[in-house]
């Protein structure tokens, strides 16, 4: 018998748990993201270096094109049919030894995980990097249970170590360049020589050193998964260090935790997103080392395989036909790379693990809009997020149904939202080519009202509204058409 | 199937719960229709032909992995001299049991459920491999004949890893296609690395930090 019958079972991610949302709007915590100099240029330096090596490994490909269409193609059916995909997925594990656990939400999710730690007597997990699991909050779970969580993924490990959050979702540590990776590493980790420096090949040796005892013990680890094909029951981590082949072989135990969107259908599905994923994400033509496994091997590797299914908002982001396809996203972070508003103000300032255009859309449809109202908003539109996208989502079209969805809620309740107002000047003069011109070279005046503080604290009316909750970045020297044009010599 | 989250089988679980979610979240929506794959299956060139040979050593070269050519029977001399260039002293490695040929050497040990610190205590691995791919540079082990268990390629910090010339096909379709996802599977791609640091690659955190490949090509 359902509890949902005859009334719709909406499933937002539940409030007080996990990384979902921030602790204030976005031009609130942008404002604070673009006074931190040092933070600006870590993130410019590592997001131009990926940039590049991504647009040589994706022009030696003479398909590209070819294989965005194909990926889309097949996550679109696979969301069309969800339900059978999944069920499908779970006989072939069950079939192989493997448990699967479904999960409505963060809450749920963690405790199946916290309950199954417990089971097996250890009071420690060695941790892959994954997403699901930062999104959910699962290491203050285990924390609060008594479990203590370590994270082997170097960037992860930076982050734990500065009690620190991530900023980006392939490189969480993004926003420290190697001088603070060293001051972080001298200051937490009780077995780091004094006379480390910060080559980045002697932090990593540093890593290594520190975690290699605990992977030789550890009888639990915990990963996330980037592709579960469901005509097969097999999971497959993607990763370049070892951490991820290190927990997933040694431990007796192993538990992944797996958004619900994460299976494709077949297993030659996965020759399309080993192609995309690495280009994209890395900028390498193959990632170092990916591992799969179906069920349980006898003999070989974890002998105990728990996979944790969770919905957490997802059902509730299918529900929306114009926003459903964030759902495809295979968080390889190229948007992010390219984006112009991240760009400026790092991860942190989204509050949410899913920073950048794929956050922009994905965590108010996760939370529910009122609880991420500004995220749509957090973006010029460009369209670049678009273009890298290697399954094609078309984030600038879900970010102004957004916008409007969050309208309509406002006005639903008989209150103009700040935002309805200024986007509809901002429609009005974006209309008209000459009207938009003449309002880049007006807002330039804008400058002059935030020399002293960077921001403008005051607008006219009926802008006032917006300036009234929050401040206004000043703006930019030039405008991005303006710096597109003189860095690359025509327009976006 | 009775989910063993749930205690009483007369509360809805949450399998039903998230299914029924889906269910309703699609509803009625229009079939997305079918998949175009009009990306090349294939890469128009023979496993094993000599223009994927080069290719697939300039893109482990590509990786800082060490590529050595030689015929069929120069195998074991070929891994003596790699071993003798990096140690001054005999070097051990651990080999899996069926490991085609005497590789290594009559004095490697033969992997017989060593634990992670024995492994931990040798200087590296010896192995043959599955399927490999050009265009990538890529390794792939299933655990099938010469390959062993996956920690014996995983814990020790140099793997030497033995590929046949017709193990080498173009694209990764090609190897897709020659898989079998049953067998737990590992694609490998030059030494481990990481780009967490200001996303530059260095090669060299917690799997083998050195990847010699001995190419094995008809005479
Ligand atoms: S939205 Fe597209 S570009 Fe952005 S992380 Fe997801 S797959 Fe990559």
């Amino acid at each position: 018998m359902s509890t949902f019958l005859g009334m719709p079972d909406v499933g937002h991610a539940p409030r007080g748990v996990g990384h979902l949302r921030g602790e204030e709007p976005f031009p609130a915590a942008a404002r604070k993201a673009l006074a931190n100099a040092q933070l600006r240029r870590n993130i410019g330096h590592a997001t131009s270096t990926i940039r590049a090596k991504r647009a040589a490994v994706v022009g030696e490909v003479p398909d590209w094109e070819e294989l965005r269409t194909a990926g889309r193609d097949i996550k679109n059916a696979t969301m069309h049919r969800l339900d059978s995909y999944l069920e499908q997925l779970e006989a072939n594990i069950q079939a192989r030894g493997g448990v699967v656990h479904w999960a409505r939400d963060a809450i749920e999710a963690n405790e199946i995980v916290t309950r199954l730690v417990k089971a097996t007597g250890s009071d420690e997990v060695v941790k892959v990097k994954s997403m699901a699991t930062q999104e959910i909050g699962l290491n203050e779970a285990l924390e609060a249970a008594g479990i203590t969580p370590y994270e082997t993924d170097l960037a992860e490990l930076i982050v734990q170590l500065g009690h620190d959050l991530p900023s980006h979702i392939l490189v969480p540590a993004i926003h420290r360049n190697r001088a603070e990776i060293r001051e972080i590493f001298l200051r937490e980790m009780p077995d780091a020589d004094p006379g480390l420096t910060d080559e980045p090949q002697v932090l990593a040796m540093a890593a290594r050193k520190h975690l290699r005892e605990k992977f030789l013990t550890a009888r639990v680890a915990i990963s996330g998964a980037n592709f579960a094909v469901a005509e097969t029951g097999t999971l497959s981590v993607v990763e370049s260090e070892g951490n991820g082949r290190m927990c997933l072989t040694l431990p007796q135990t192993l538990i992944t935790v797996m958004g619900i969107e994460k299976v494709v259908p077949a297993w030659t599905d996965l020759e399309v997103f080993l192609q995309l994923l690495p280009r994209s994400s890395t900028g390498e033509r193959m990632n170092p080392y990916t591992s799969m496994w179906t069920g349980v091997t006898p003999g070989d590797g974890p002998q105990e395989f728990h996979l944790v299914l969770l919905d957490n908002g997802r059902t509730a982001t299918l529900a929306d036909p114009d926003g459903r396809e964030a759902l495809n996203c295979i968080r390889c972070s190229a948007c992010l790379n390219v984006c112009p508003v991240y760009e400026r103000t790092g991860g942190h300032a989204y509050g949410s693990v899913y920073p950048g255009p794929i956050g922009a859309v994905l965590s108010p449809q996760l939370t529910g809009i009122e609880d991420n109202a500004s995220l749509p908003y957090a973006s010029s539109l460009c369209g670049a997020c678009y273009d890298v996208c290697p399954v094609k989502i078309d984030i600038p079209t879900m970010l102004v149904h957004l916008r409007a969805e969050h309208v309509d809620a406002r006005r639903a309740e008989g209150r103009p939202s700040p935002e309805a107002l200024v986007m509809r000047a901002a429609a009005w003069t974006m209309s008209n080519p000459r009207r938009w011109a003449l309002a880049q070279r007006l807002t330039r005046l804008g400058r002059l009202l935030g020399r002293r503080r960077d921001r403008i604290s005051q607008l006219p009316p009926p802008l006032s509204s917006w300036t009234a909750s929050r401040d206004l970045p000043r703006p930019p020297e030039e405008t991005f058409s303006e710096w597109w044009t003189r860095t690359r010599g025509s327009q976006p | 199937m009775v989910d063993p989250d749930q205690g009483e089988p007369a509360v809805t679980s949450s399998r039903d719960v998230v299914l029924g979610r889906i269910r309703a979240a699609v509803g009625t929506a229009p079939d997305p229709g079918p998949v175009r794959r009009d990306y090349r299956q294939g890469s128009g060139a023979l496993p094993g032909s000599p223009e994927l040979l080069d290719l697939f050593e300039d893109r482990l070269v590509d990786y800082k992995a060490s590529v050595r050519r030689c015929a069929a029977d120069e195998v074991t001399g070929a891994v003596a001299t790699i071993l003798a260039g990096r140690f001054d002293r005999p070097a051990r490695v651990v080999v899996p049991a069926d490991l085609p040929g005497p590789w290594a050497g009559p004095a490697a040990v033969v992997d017989d459920g060593l634990t992670p610190a024995h492994l931990d205590a040798l200087d590296g691995v010896v192995t043959a491999c599955a399927v490999a791919i050009a265009e990538t540079g890529t390794i792939v082990l299933d655990g099938g004949a010469g390959q062993g268990r996956r920690v014996i390629t995983l814990v020790p910090d140099l793997h030497v890893c033995v590929v046949r010339a017709d193990q080498i096909v173009g694209s990764v379709p090609e190897c897709v296609r020659r898989l079998d996802p049953e067998r737990p599977l590992t694609f490998i791609s030059g030494p481990s690395a990481t780009s967490d640091i200001e996303l530059s690659r260095v090669e060299g955190v917690h799997g083998p930090r050195t990847l010699e490949v001995v190419l094995v090509v008809p005479r």
